[in-house]
């Protein structure tokens, strides 16, 4: 039973992690371990609940992406009732995941990478965040903030409230689009894609000066998983799994999330309460798989939008098969922002979105059943088991983090790697780690990095074990 | 019937003889705090929210249950009440599991919006996280004995409006709660008439319509005293 508890709670991560790295005899880095050690329990107290509340409930694990866990636990919901929801809920529910990919990926860039490799490195902790930002560069600043405010009017528009909307539910949703609400969201729509454009000019510049980064965060051949339609372009709520690899081979299509565990497999590790999931057919850790912005790019064959797919050509072109570095990750981030910009235009002209019902009505009519969206951060799943009345036996809820947990440890160690002279941790080593794990967007940054640094403790192992340096911070 | 004269924070007023307090309070737009009281139902003074000073007695005594008298002087606000109502209120949360975020019911809660009025930015007791388990057999409606605060207002509108004696208490103290027929799953109810109007009456979350989602239950407890004066005054009034 101990053991089921230390693998459960992936849930939400945001705050405390620690990191080793190992050293051979020579002084040589030879592996890195991320370890998140906070429990958070959702997956235990969830159990004897009806599973109508649990939208209500599970999107309190996050308050960045709440919208996608009520996606997610809807969607689960659904399939424990077997109903196909309505059209327009569903275009509803896809209009509130981009207003969530908005708001999630502007808070990311603007908030919490861009000021390392905007200000710089070397630069003092206490004005490398998003504050110097605003001292340094205003404009940039504001309009970051506001194109996250972007995203997070059209959830209060739908939702009623930009966090923790109860408005998704099994079945449906609660309400539809107003006029107003359709008026207030399109009136945005310039000042957004200005925004999103200035971002992708501003990091295609910083590419340019940032090439050992692309060489050494996070650099490395492993799977890419995400969802997709069923003619291959990108999906983020709705669809099938994809798996590429990184050759930019197809290694699996169109699998069916609700039977995710014919092919994904759980690693726990007893150092981190993180599960590291992976791809079965491969076994671990060669089925070490990414998810999120990057992925969901190598994954697919177009964006679907004029603009997006222009960039997302440009994005390929800077891999062979796939593009394997993660600091690419904040590019494939933007990309899916002008993008998901795009879509919400789309849909504001979509008739379909205000006719008919909005939710479907049964009980309970399978007793087990898979949710699956694309959150900002990746690929997430809520799997309930109910009993015949609706109530919860088993929840069991993969994270985007926990299936990049891997990635992270590869990538910490490859920055280590680069970067360590000696037993000396430097502060610089220090915030390139950081930003290693940052890449990937992880939500243990969420509480603490926007003011500046994630409480982070970094140790040096030799091979007999002793601790030979140790850093903390925060 | 007799007319009283009696005195209510400091002003007088008149009544007839039989009235409660809390109803001459309300006549009189003297607002109480009251959880188990239902308009349409016989009061039982369960939850002590109502209490209220009478001068010449230490004992503080329950409003909707307290006659009226000639020449009572009664104060229905003061520090000590709002200690003790408060009081109350902490050892209603912390009895039971009442999550108002997640619950069906926030946002038109009676116990919420008490806790809301009256300051209540904390509790001051260990919570004992009771594990009750949710009744959800009924084709209709769900029980949460989590979120009940055992006002029986249920119990009385089953027995008393709709003349089904489905609901019943069972137990004692903390362990109490709220059963149907002989402690048997709801949905199994013979008596049940699946009229709803526990529903409508409960004042939290512990009685809610099936699928209900995070802060959708409305109860309609307007309806409880539309039935009662349709049905004993011939009134149809909305």
């Amino acid at each position: 039973m101990s053991k089921r508890i230390i693998i459960d709670p992936v849930t939400r991560i945001e705050g405390h992690a620690k990191i080793s790295i190992y050293l051979d005899d020579a002084g040589q880095v030879t592996d890195a371990e991320f370890h998140v050690v906070e429990f958070r329990g959702f997956e235990k107290f969830c159990e004897g609940r009806p599973f109508s509340e649990m939208p209500g409930i599970t999107q309190r694990i996050c308050g960045i992406c709440p919208v996608s866990h009520m996606l997610a636990s809807a969607n689960a919901g659904d399939a424990l009732m077997a109903v196909s929801i309505p059209p327009a809920a569903d275009k509803l529910r896809r209009l509130v995941n981009l207003g969530q990919i908005i708001q999630s990926h502007a808070l990311s860039f603007f908030h919490l990478s861009a000021p390392d490799f905007l200000l710089g490195w070397e630069t003092p902790v206490a004005q490398r965040n998003v504050f110097g930002l605003i001292q340094s560069n205003t404009d940039l600043a504001r309009a970051g903030i506001r194109l996250r405010q972007f995203g997070q009017e059209i959830i209060e528009v739908l939702g009623g409230k930009k966090i923790h909307p109860a408005w998704a539910v099994p079945g449906g949703v609660r309400s539809g689009l107003s006029d107003e609400g359709r008026a207030k969201i399109r009136a945005w729509l310039p000042e957004a894609y200005a925004t999103a454009r200035v971002a992708l000019d501003l990091f295609k510049h910083t590419l340019e000066s940032h090439q050992t980064e692309v060489e050494v965060f996070g650099n490395f051949s492993s799977l890419f998983m995400g969802l997709v339609t069923p003619d291959g372009s990108w999906e983020h709520h709705g669809g099938k799994l994809r798996f590429t690899s990184s050759e930019g081979a197809l290694v699996a299509d169109q699998l069916d999330p609700q039977t995710y565990f014919d092919y994904l497999g759980e690693s726990g590790e007893s150092n981190s309460y993180l599960k590291s999931p992976y791809y079965t057919p491969l076994g671990f850790p060669k089925g070490i798989y990414r998810v999120g912005p990057l992925a969901r790019l190598n994954i697919c064959e177009r964006m679907g939008v004029p603009q997006g797919d222009q960039e997302l050509a440009n994005f390929k072109s800077m891999g062979q098969g796939a593009v394997t570095s993660s600091f690419l990750y904040h590019y494939a981030r933007l990309i899916e922002l002008l993008s998901a910009i795009e879509f919400v235009e789309r849909y504001l002209d979509d008739p379909e979105l205000t006719t008919g019902p909005l939710r479907a009505d049964a009980g309970i009519n399978q007793l087990r059943g898979v949710g699956v969206s694309e959150a900002p951060r990746g690929t997430l799943f809520h799997d309930y088991t109910v009993d015949r009345d609706g109530l919860l036996q088993k929840v069991n809820l993969i994270v985007a983090t926990g299936q990049n947990n891997l990635a992270m440890n590869l990538t910490v160690a490859q920055i280590a790697r680069h970067y360590l002279r000696g037993q000396e941790i430097s502060e610089p080593m220090l915030n390139r780690i950081e930003h290693g794990i940052r890449c990937y967007d992880p939500c243990l940054s969420c509480s603490t990095h926007a003011v500046g640094q994630m409480p982070l403790r970094v140790r040096l192992i030799a091979p007999d074990g002793a601790v030979l340096n140790e850093v903390a911070r925060g | 019937m007799a007319a009283k004269t009696l005195i209510i924070d400091g002003k007088a007023v008149s009544a007839e003889e039989g009235a409660t307090v809390l109803q001459v309070a309300r006549d009189n737009n003297v607002a109480i705090p009251t959880l188990c009281h239902l308009e349409g139902v016989y009061d039982v003074g369960a939850c002590r929210l109502c209490l209220v000073e009478v001068a010449g007695s230490t004992k503080l005594q329950p409003a909707c249950t307290t006659k009226i008298s000639e020449g009572m002087n009664i104060q229905t606000d003061s520090d000590r009440l709002r200690k003790y109502r408060r009081l109350t209120l902490e050892l209603l949360f912390a009895e039971r599991n009442h999550v108002c975020a997640v619950c069906v019911s926030n946002g038109h809660c009676e116990l919420q919006t008490l806790a809301c009025s009256l300051g209540l930015d904390h509790v001051r007791y260990d919570y004992v996280f009771p594990k009750w388990k949710v009744d959800v057999t009924h084709r209709l409606f769900g029980m949460d004995h989590n979120r009940c605060i055992l006002c029986t207002r249920c119990v009385r509108v089953c027995w008393h409006i709709e003349g089904a004696g489905t609901k019943n208490v069972a137990g004692r103290g903390a362990t109490a709660k709220i059963i149907s027929d002989l402690d048997q799953p709801w949905g199994d109810s013979e008596s049940c008439t699946e009229c709803g109007k526990c529903v409508m009456a409960c004042p939290t979350g512990a009685l809610f319509h099936k699928g209900a989602t995070a802060g959708e239950m409305e109860h309609d407890r307007d309806k409880l005293e539309f039935i009662v004066n349709a049905r004993e005054k011939q009134q149809w009034l909305p």
